[in-house]
């Protein structure tokens, strides 16, 4: 298969399951909102050695939140609901309660699973926070010196889906680097996922495990432009540049959809195969078909 | 299909019928409904005495026509199903409910939702004294649910209440959210005098003055001491969900902030009376 005389390999994604959660943060503007969902989704690009994958789903105008302000949809992944509620709750309470004029809200009301927020970070009240059932939802009042800080007493949880990717491989860098950047400005439309790393963009991909026994991961030599003459190499002539671009979804079908409309907008000039990250089929149990993908476009 | 209650007209002596709930009139038939005791002064008397009974109320749905305004406890204690009355209804409407929808199409007397524990009480009129309070001698007024009054309201609303929503669209009378556990009493009107009186905890919001009549100043008790004033976001939630309910938002209450005071100092203290500000 071609996309724009963009080689479409015949390989697949392999995705697991993880734990994911929806938090809407709010603020008395877009820029505190961004800065906020910012904090919160930092040092969470992979949880080889963070602990969550996190990252800004999408910008929310005031017509779009429960409390009628600018906000943002931020989304927090882990392998499961308990290392998800540590990290969840410790980035709310010191990134987002901290940011000024913030509020926290669950994104994903209703689910049958929830983990702890307010409930956890009511106690930084000492006494004096509030709450407020509405609705059969509690949301705590925190008293802070700009006002108060609201946030829920709890969030939804769900299994959802990660480590969809695919791998652009271009002629040069910034080809390479410019079809990425295509990629990632078509995949931020796509509601239910994020691409947790750096602008969304991965350098150094990596295969499973290391020659050296601390490490789990370790650099992708295979797809590494400067081992071609050293390794058995997955790069095609004329490559000199891969990126690779990661996403976690709430849903499978919303990896998919990411994954087609970023690699539907990478397929152009400069730009030799997009290809796929997986591990033989050992290690997750979504094996997303690239061919199947774009088979839809 | 409904179970429908048209009333007849009532003499003087007030009607006790807890029987007019979904609990107790779902399932069976129009003959039986017409048999239900209820009490009139100390006379036990058929239903059938006061309405004229129709329909089926086997979906837990029951519409009450008519001037009820003499007709007590409609509702009371109902944990399931709906209640829809046009007309005017009498004292204890949805006391001590648990769960279920009353919605009243007229006005409402005394104890309305009286200790309820759980449900939705809607009135589209005014409403009596003692809205979700408790019965005299009580240590709880309600303990959870929803009681939305579109008009005026009088004395003791919310009255020990310990959990729950009460929204008066209107003006209400004094002591409101009287020694108040915790919970929530919104008033789009002005409320009377001693509002918060005793509250230990729990929210007293005040939105004052209808925009086209002249200012009425909110008087507060000289034990709630002045905090700040903010705008605080968990507002907009309460006011977009009542709007989902069907409640009328006066517009200017969107926009605005809050002079935040915190009361009462004669008990715990831990209460707040938030008057709106433009």
């Amino acid at each position: 298969m071609t996309i724009n005389g963009v080689e479409i390999q015949d390989t697949y994604a392999e995705a697991f399951g993880m734990t994911g959660a929806r938090c809407i943060v709010t603020a008395a503007n877009e820029r505190w909102a961004k800065i906020a969902g910012e904090m919160a989704s930092g040092y969470a690009t992979s949880v080889i050695s963070c602990d969550a994958e996190a990252g800004i789903e999408s910008v929310l105008t005031s017509e779009e939140t429960p409390d009628n302000r600018p906000g943002v949809s931020l989304l927090f992944f882990a392998f499961n609901a308990k290392s998800l509620e540590s990290a969840v709750t410790n980035r709310i309470g010191q990134c987002i309660m901290t940011c000024p004029t913030t509020a926290c809200y669950d994104g994903l009301p209703g689910s049958e699973n929830t983990i702890a927020a307010g409930s956890a970070l009511r106690y930084f009240g000492d006494g004096f926070q509030f709450s407020k059932l509405l609705a059969e939802r509690r949301y705590w009042r925190v008293p802070v010196m700009d006002g108060e800080f609201t946030c829920e007493e709890s969030v939804g949880t769900t299994k959802g889906v990660a480590g969809g990717n695919f791998l652009i491989l271009g002629k040069t860098q910034d080809a390479a680097l410019s079809a990425a950047e295509h990629a990632i400005e078509a995949m931020n439309d796509v509601r239910g996922v994020i691409m947790p790393f750096p602008g969304g963009i991965v350098r150094s991909g990596s295969k499973v495990g290391s020659r050296y026994k601390k490490l789990v991961a370790s650099t992708n030599e295979a797809y590494c432009p400067t081992l071609r003459g050293l390794v058995e190499s997955e790069l095609p002539e004329g490559v000199n540049a891969v990126y690779e671009i990661v996403i976690d979804g709430l849903t499978l079908e919303a990896v998919e959809e990411a994954m087609r409309v970023g690699i539907h907008a990478a397929c152009v000039e400069g730009v030799v195969r997009i290809s796929a990250g997986n591990y033989d089929g050992k290690l997750g149990k979504h094996l997303i078909q690239l061919k199947e993908v774009m088979r839809n476009t | 299909m409904s179970l429908k209650l048209r009333a007849k007209t009532i003499e003087q002596i007030p009607v006790e019928a807890d029987c007019i709930t979904p609990d107790k009139l779902s399932g069976l038939s129009v003959a039986e409904v017409e048999r239900l005791q209820v009490l009139q002064g100390n006379q036990h008397l058929a239903l059938a005495e006061f309405f004229d009974v129709s329909g089926d109320g086997s979906d837990g749905d029951i519409v009450v026509e008519g001037d009820c305004a003499k007709v007590k406890l409609i509702g009371s204690r109902m944990s399931q199903g709906c209640i829809t009355v046009h007309g005017d209804i009498g004292m204890h409407a949805g006391a001590e409910m648990r769960s279920g929808r009353l919605e009243v199409f007229g006005n409402a007397s005394d104890w309305v939702g009286a200790e309820m524990k759980g449900g939705h009480i809607h009135v589209h009129g005014d409403a009596g004294h003692l809205v979700g309070g408790t019965y005299r001698g009580g240590n709880r007024g309600m303990t959870g649910g929803v009681i939305l009054i579109d008009g005026n309201a009088k004395n003791e609303v919310g009255c020990v209440m310990r959990r729950g929503l009460i929204v008066i669209g209107g003006d209400t009378g004094d002591f409101v959210g009287a020694e108040m556990l915790a919970g929530s009493v919104f008033v789009f009107g002005v409320p009377g005098i001693r509002s918060g009186a005793g509250m230990k905890r729990g929210t007293i919001a005040v939105f004052g003055e209808e925009p086209d009549e002249p200012k009425r100043l909110v008087e507060l008790l000289p034990t709630f001491f002045y905090d700040c004033e903010y705008q605080p976001p968990f507002m907009k939630l309460y006011l977009n969900q009542l709007a989902d309910w069907g409640f009328s938002i006066p517009g200017q209450a969107r926009s605005g902030s809050f002079r935040r005071y915190s009361g009462d100092l004669v008990e715990l203290g831990k209460g707040e009376i938030l008057v709106w500000q433009e």
